[in-house]
């Protein structure tokens, strides 16, 4: 039976994670490499790492950074932030990545999802979308979730899905750091009018807030960063309780 | 000519570098090449295949590989799109292929709301082959397709994703896998291993 995935987040900046994390077994808790490692021998089912860089000379220690991931661990790896062109998906599934994540660089010129679609194929394109809640309306942000944008969210997750988009990695921005958990309408409305497989993001705080993600919001994966950074819930922990509950995992 | 331990045969395949990273975890070296004789001498062969079943067609035929790829005697192992390509015919792109297996590929079609592409970790079962060896039953692997191989006399190991379909097929020399090996953990490792025993 096709599993729920359970995705690990990565903030990176100039090839260090940031956010902080509380392993204490680590020899450098910021060394990327490491946490990819540990959470592969956990059981994560992806690794999705998102970079936060902003100067070009640092994209470079970013490539670094992938190859050094990619020979480490030997599942599915995503790498997102700053990806506007064809050279750029190259130059990272070069390095090692499996798939690739656009956000802003799509919202900004949609054909880019097509582009990329038929150049690396749709399988390795995943288009995160940012999404909040205003005046009554679910809208795409960028930017990290600070600027709106005029599109409605579930309208863009079907241009996506017809542009060509292997996955969508839903955050709600209304969610995101709250633990309160994840935002389960939107995220049920998105996954079941779209063919492809859906990723939400932001808000999980317990191991029952992924039970309703995959219940009631009909998401296909789960991601989150900080609750496993901190160790408040470990995969083991979370995918014996999914089990319990007879939803499908990979051990 | 070094002849190289595993050949990676080289046409517009999209994201091969996953293949040849999980060799290196193993401490193979492969090469990857078009050259036919280089492909000869390998002492084994893997067809990886990402992307578009059409567009990989035309590549292998300008590169004259649809020709060569069928004389080979080496353990041969195809992956993904690349196990597709083996086959008679597929429905993407309506497409001929090379006919090791003589079977044809099929387009998913969601019965119940199954999301198409496949995309996540499933289990594969029913094992009658060795690159199977030390997996149990039910091992999980990552899939990532759109269409499958119906179930045939060269099935060697099934998975079931709205219905029964080939995990792995094996005819001679030539193995082929749906799933991606080189990043299904633990068990995919296993099987490029049981690979590199043939």
């Amino acid at each position: 039976m096709l599993t729920k995935r359970i995705i690990p987040c990565l903030d990176i900046k100039d090839g260090r994670t940031v956010k902080g994390t509380n392993f204490v077994n680590l020899k450098d808790a910021g060394d990327p490499v490491e946490l990819a490692r540990i959470y592969a021998a956990e059981g994560a089912d992806e690794l999705v790492f998102l970079d936060i860089t902003a100067t070009v000379e640092n994209r470079k220690t970013l490539l670094h950074l992938v190859d050094r991931v990619a020979h480490a661990i030997n599942i599915p790896f995503t790498v997102g932030g700053g990806i506007s062109s064809v050279a750029d998906v190259s130059g990272l599934l070069q390095a090692g990545a499996d798939k690739i994540s656009v956000n802003s660089s799509a919202v900004k010129n949609p054909e880019l999802v097509s582009e990329l679609s038929q150049e690396f194929g749709s399988q390795c394109i995943v288009v995160a979308i940012d999404t909040r809640f205003v005046d009554g309306e679910h809208r795409v942000h960028t930017h990290g979730g600070r600027k709106a944008t005029s599109l409605e969210t579930v309208a863009w997750a079907r241009q996506v899905n017809a542009l060509g988009a292997g996955e969508i990695l839903l955050t709600s921005m209304d969610a995101d750091g709250t633990k309160n958990g994840f935002a389960l309408e939107i995220t049920s409305v998105i996954s079941r009018i779209v063919s492809i497989p859906v990723i939400a993001s932001g808000g999980a705080g317990t191991v029952e807030h992924f039970l309703d993600v995959f219940t009631e919001g009909h998401a296909d994966a789960a991601l989150a960063a900080s609750i496993f950074h901190f160790k408040e819930i470990s995969i083991p922990e979370l995918k014996n309780y999914l089990l319990e509950k007879n939803l499908p995992v990979r051990f | 000519m070094k002849i190289p331990e595993v050949a990676i045969i080289r046409y517009n395949a999209g994201n091969i570098r996953s293949v040849m990273i999980a060799l290196e975890r193993l401490g193979v070296n492969s090469v990857l090449t078009d050259d036919p004789e280089e492909l000869m001498a390998a002492k084994r062969i893997i067809f990886p295949g990402v992307g578009e079943a059409g567009t990989a067609m035309k590549s292998l035929q300008q590169k004259g590989l649809d020709r060569l790829i069928p004389t080979l005697t080496q353990p041969f192992l195809g992956t993904c799109v690349g196990m597709q390509l083996l086959c008679r015919y597929s429905e993407e792109s309506d497409t001929s292929c090379l006919g090791i297996f003589d079977i044809d590929v099929r387009r998913f079609v969601s019965s119940a709301g199954e999301k198409i592409p496949q995309t996540g970790w499933n289990q594969i079962s029913n094992y009658r082959t060795s690159l199977c060896d030390g997996l149990k039953d039910g091992a999980f692997v990552y899939y990532n397709h759109g269409y499958y191989a119906p179930l045939s006399p060269y099935t060697v190991a099934e998975t079931d994703y709205i219905h029964p379909y080939s995990a792995i097929l094996q005819k001679d020399n030539f193995h082929a896998c749906q799933f991606h090996s080189e990043i299904s953990g633990p068990v995919g490792e296993q099987i490029f291993k049981n690979f590199l025993k043939l």
